[in-house]
């Protein structure tokens, strides 16, 4: 192993991997909310909303997330939407991880006991009440591990904007493999700085989940 | 005591496809009286029950708490409107206790007359006390449900319903889920909310506690109402056959 190479190369890689945490802090925060729409709109009371929700939910998780970004960077233009490769990956990846944050999402709200609709809805509670007060409360508890889950495999799955010339950590990798002839070396390096932001992420949804579990 | 009509049902009608749960249902409550409802699981007594305050909505048929028509047929922002405000009136007790596990005591009694009656913290705080001390648990205020017995967490589940000072109570099968030492300490409860006159729907597979403390008992069986009358009458000398097999297969056990 040439580790005067990596220790060479290391400062683009950490520049990499920092476009690899922005990449995904976006990600997420966009996915959470296109989670929560459509959780909403799956639990909708109007079909036409539980319609769209399901629709939204089944085409992205029916077709490669690849083929998603594919789509949005080189398709987009063709129908007038001009996006950076950066921004195009965020939302790709966005949109793709918010179908599989709804699921969960909708997932721990439906685990929450009718009981407990019902005892609020009978004290007088309108649904939306009884949402915000009785139902969310007790689901954000249950949807933080599998959410946890979504945002691991969102981190890994940021590698997927390599091709559409994201300088992140995988991009960044084959880059300097292009140079360097140095596979093992590039692509270990990549691994260890994506295992080093998996581990911090998951300590804090660790963290996140006994904080709920306690109060 | 009155007998004006309190909580009245009208050609109360219950279906789920073919399956009819409730057939053509009367039943008048005059203010301060006490029914208990009783019959074998499957009989429509929970579903009566639980369409006196809309959570399973009867097919046909009204449902009135004093001049006030619960079952109104609105379009839907109104009728949610209108639920939630007659909701107010009736507290209703369930089996399995159905507490808030992450709120508190008083979180769960306070909840919603803070929400829906816009009380302060402080009188929140009072209203709590005093309902905690009228069910016998003052020292649990600040524990959450998961560290009560059954029996304490039905006695708060009651105190929750009677914080927003309805005019009607309901329970279903209040006791049925507790080890059988617990029923007494939620009985002796109801029986004072009894004692003070509140209006109660008891759905109930305790006959010694119907014959005790109820002034009506309603038969159900297969959807109807076979026979109704005082517990007297009902438990000693009933007048369908039905109802005497159901009795004898009750006390028996």
């Amino acid at each position: 192993m040439d580790t005067e190479l990596i220790l060479r190369v290391y400062p683009f890689f950490l520049q990499a991997a920092w476009v690899t945490v922005q990449l995904s802090v976006l990600t997420a925060i966009l996915g959470l909310v296109c989670g929560a729409l459509g959780a909403a709109a799956r639990l909708s009371r109007l079909r036409l909303f539980r319609a769209i929700g399901a629709t939204y939910v089944s085409v992205i998780r029916g077709t490669p997330a690849l083929i998603q970004i594919f789509i949005l960077y080189f398709g987009g233009p063709q129908i007038g939407i001009q996006l950076d490769s950066f921004a195009a990956g965020t939302i790709a990846l966005g949109v793709n991880i918010g179908a599989y944050m709804t699921e969960t999402i909708r997932g721990a709200i439906q685990s929450v006991d009718r009981g407990q609709t019902e005892a609020a809805r009978t004290l007088g509670m309108s649904r939306w009440e009884t949402m915000r007060k009785v139902v969310l409360p007790q689901a954000a508890r249950m949807m933080i591990r599998p959410l946890g889950v979504n945002i691991n495999a969102l981190i890994k799955g940021t590698a997927l904007v390599a091709p559409i010339s994201v300088v992140e950590l995988t991009y960044t990798a084959q880059r300097f493999i292009g140079s360097t002839y140095k596979p093992f070396e590039m692509f270990l390096l990549s691994g260890v700085l994506y295992m080093i932001i998996i581990y911090v992420v998951g300590q804090g949804i660790n963290w996140l989940d006994r904080r709920a579990r306690i109060a | 005591m009155t007998d004006q009509a309190f909580v009245t049902i009208k050609n109360a009608a219950k279906s789920y496809g073919s399956l009819e749960v409730l057939k053509d249902i009367n039943l008048t409550v005059s203010r301060g009286q006490i029914v208990a409802i009783i019959g074998p699981s499957g009989s429509g007594k929970s579903t009566l029950l639980r369409a006196i305050n809309e959570l399973d909505p009867l097919s046909s048929g009204e449902v009135w708490l004093e001049d006030v028509q619960v079952n109104k047929k609105l379009p839907h922002r109104q009728y949610e409107a209108h639920v939630n405000h007659v909701r107010q009136n009736i507290g209703m007790v369930f089996q399995h206790f159905n507490l808030f596990p992450h709120l508190t005591v008083r979180g769960n009694i306070t909840l919603a007359p803070r929400m829906l009656k816009g009380l302060s913290e402080a009188e929140a705080d009072r209203l709590a006390e005093e309902q905690l001390a009228k069910v016998g648990l003052s020292e649990k205020i600040d524990e959450y449900p998961s560290r009560l017995s059954g029996g304490q967490k039905q006695r708060v589940a009651i105190a929750r319903a009677l914080a927003m000072k309805p005019k009607v109570m309901l329970f279903d099968e209040a006791t049925s889920a507790l080890d059988p030492e617990l029923v007494e300490e939620v009985n002796l409860v109801m029986k004072q909310l009894a004692e003070e006159h509140m209006t109660m729907i008891i759905v109930t597979h305790e006959m010694d506690f119907a014959a005790s403390v109820c002034d009506r008992v309603l038969f159900m069986d297969q959807g109807v109402v076979v026979e109704e009358g005082p517990p007297s009458v009902i438990f000693q000398n009933p007048a369908h056959e039905r109802t005497r097999n159901f009795l004898r297969k009750h006390l028996s056990r």
